[in-house]
């Protein structure tokens, strides 16, 4: 049973400032235009609040979109290379809800099955998320049908759930949720048997994540299923940019005359150079073949390899999407499909 | 910064190329050592095994290894100019420093070998990605019974390792069939004209106790199986190597997932009992 506490929401932004002091970065929704991003803030005036979701995930966090990983020097015939060490500094993510918190399961899951990843295990390791439960959803989220839910406490250190408009239940859930509570003892005080579900928003469950898991292998040859959802796609990428679970990557390098550095960048399997070989030959040739691969991949193959879900039901995928594919029915649809 | 013998895995070694070698129109061969001598001491692979080579500044290629582990204080690779990368490693010269991070992958299982006759079939520039175990069990030479190569090519000049073919050819112990597609020939040409298939065919070789190493392009791959399967070959008895577009070399970017396997993990080597269990996305 974890430790339950009540924070006052006029408190968030002395609690910024003291994790700040204390040496953390503080990653928290950040409006920008109309987008709703994680970015480093040093006082709460700039934190989003009422949001449904953020545009882009949290595993830039853990993840970023380009990372330095080496930085190399071009004389002659020599060239020499040193190493660029990853974000040390030890970082707070506010607010991310259960689903993105969820999400690093999964990216932990990809980072370090067979051997360990220089630049991602650091960053996890010091990373402290305060998760947000949610009291409202749309109709894009589907948590529920994947294990997740509106007030999960799974990836959280700390959930905050609303109780009304001026206060939070704390739930204290790890070793690094009461370390930030030390930090801030007297911004936490103590509760008694609140309880949140009333407040949680009701996300209606589309599948089983199980069942289609199951029905998947058998669907894999039908390809009037998978170009039937996919013909609209226009292979965009959005889906994976905005996912907290994809964790595709591309390694590149930027150089000048003089160096350069060697990055690793987000990259897609919805796009067809990511699997074009040298000689033209292309394994999954068209777009169809892609949306089947992102499908298979989250909810038959990362299960079945990894015993993790590629999904958490965030809905951001659909929510971005230029065409209007939808993630959560189209694997509700799968559920249905004749096999 | 650690995870593999204590180093970074996505840091490359530094490696001077000691040898380049014109094989054939756009294909060149590296010989690289080591610049630091400490780094060759403890550096160790196997057949089958593949790395990512780079070029600081325009990015990292996956080849094979394509010398055997029993040559030691070298790796060699072999290579198309096709992209930026296999562009700009094709403009090094010998003495330049180039990056190469590895080995990965899993290997021609060669001990389980022991006793049989080994056939290499191979198509193109697929004869570098068996180089390394061809040399590996010529090298090993008593513990094999019969060594069969057939190797073709599209014509004469694509033929790659034109020096070793001849020496192979000198062998007692090897018995090699060259051969270059239909119209591929020169007026001196003494190998055979026919695709490798066909040249398959015609030269019928025993499945009993016989280990078949095979690799080459898709559609050579695609017309060989029937034939292997004719003769008496039974799929555990078939090994090739997958050649998917790989970057990270780990099991971690995704790129040469196929189905629930990593071709960089669990691959590149592959019976093609395994392979028949894989979604086609190879």
């Amino acid at each position: 049973m974890s430790e339950q506490k009540i924070l006052q929401k006029k408190s968030l932004g002395e609690l910024v400032q003291k994790l700040t002091a204390a040496g953390n970065r503080v990653l928290a929704p950040v409006r920008s235009g109309e987008q709703l991003g994680f970015e480093e803030v040093t006082s709460p005036r700039k934190v989003a609040d009422d949001y449904i979701q953020t545009t882009r995930s949290a595993k830039a966090a853990v993840f970023p979109r380009y990372e330095p990983m080496l930085r190399f020097t071009l004389a002659g015939k020599d060239v020499s290379a040193e190493e660029i060490a990853p974000e040390s500094r030890p970082t707070v993510l506010f607010g991310p809800h259960p689903c993105d918190a969820a999400s690093f399961a999964t990216l932990t899951a990809v980072f370090t099955w067979d051997s360990g990843d220089a630049y991602f295990e650091p960053k996890l390791a010091k990373l402290t998320v305060i998760g947000l439960s949610c009291t409202k959803g749309d109709a894009y989220c589907f948590c529920t049908s994947v294990g997740g839910g509106p007030g999960d406490t799974r990836g959280s250190d700390i959930l905050l759930t609303p109780l009304d408009a001026n206060q939070y239940l704390a739930e204290i859930l790890t070793d690094k949720g009461r370390a930030v509570v030390a930090i801030a003892p007297t911004l936490f005080a103590n509760a008694n048997g609140q309880a949140k579900d009333r407040v949680l928003a009701k996300i209606a469950p589309r599948f089983t994540a199980k069942k289609i898991a199951e029905r998947l292998p058998a669907l894999f040859p039908k390809k009037e299923v998978w170009l039937e959802q996919s013909l609209r796609c226009v292979g965009c990428g959005c889906c994976a940019y905005v996912c907290p679970t994809c964790s595709c990557f591309d390694i590149q390098d930027e150089r000048d005359r003089y160096g350069g550095v060697r990055m690793r960048c987000w990259d897609s399997c919805g796009f067809g150079l990511f699997t074009l070989h040298a000689s033209g030959h292309n394994p999954r040739a068209v777009q169809s073949e892609r949306w089947r691969q992102r499908v298979m991949h989250k909810f038959s193959y990362q299960p079945e390899r990894l015993g993790v879900l590629g999904c958490v039901g965030c809905g951001r995928c659909s929510r971005s999407c230029p065409v209007d594919m939808n993630l959560g029915e189209h694997v509700g649809a799968l559920a249905e499909a004749k096999a | 910064m650690n995870n593999n013998n204590g180093r970074n895995q996505y840091t490359p070694y530094r490696m001077r190329i000691a040898k380049v070698t014109d094989e054939a129109p756009g294909v060149k061969t590296f010989r690289l050592e080591f610049a630091e001598p400490a780094e060759a001491e403890t550096f160790a692979f196997r057949a089958g095994q593949f790395g990512e080579y780079s070029v600081y500044g325009e990015g990292e290629s996956v080849f094979c290894i394509a010398s055997p582990p029993t040559r030691k204080g070298y790796i060699e690779c072999t290579f198309r100019q096709a992209g930026r990368v296999t562009s700009a490693l094709a403009d090094r010269d010998e003495g330049d420093v180039i990056g190469f991070r590895g080995p990965y992958g899993n290997i021609f299982p060669i001990e389980q070998w022991h006793g049989k006759t080994l056939l290499f079939i191979a198509g193109g520039i697929a004869l570098p990605p068996m180089r390394c175990v061809i040399w590996n069990c010529l090298d090993l030479r008593d513990k094999y019974d019969d060594v069969t190569i057939i190797y073709g090519a599209r014509s004469v000049a694509d033929l790659v390792y034109k020096n070793e073919l001849a020496d192979w050819g000198k062998r007692g112990d090897v018995k090699l069939y060259t051969t270059v597609d239909p119209g591929g020939q020169t007026p001196d040409w003494k190998g055979r004209v026919g695709f490798v298939p066909t040249i398959l065919e015609q030269v019928a070789p025993k499945a009993e106790n016989t280990i078949a190493i095979v690799c080459g392009p898709p559609i050579m791959i695609k017309l060989t199986m029937p034939v292997l399967a004719k003769l008496g070959f039974t799929p555990n008895q078939i090994y090739t190597t997958l050649e998917n577009r790989m970057k990270c070399g780990v099991g971690k970017c995704g790129r040469c997932n196929v189905g629930k396997v990593f071709v960089c993990k669990d691959g590149p080597v592959f019976t093609l009992a395994q392979l028949n269990e894989l979604p086609p996305e190879y």
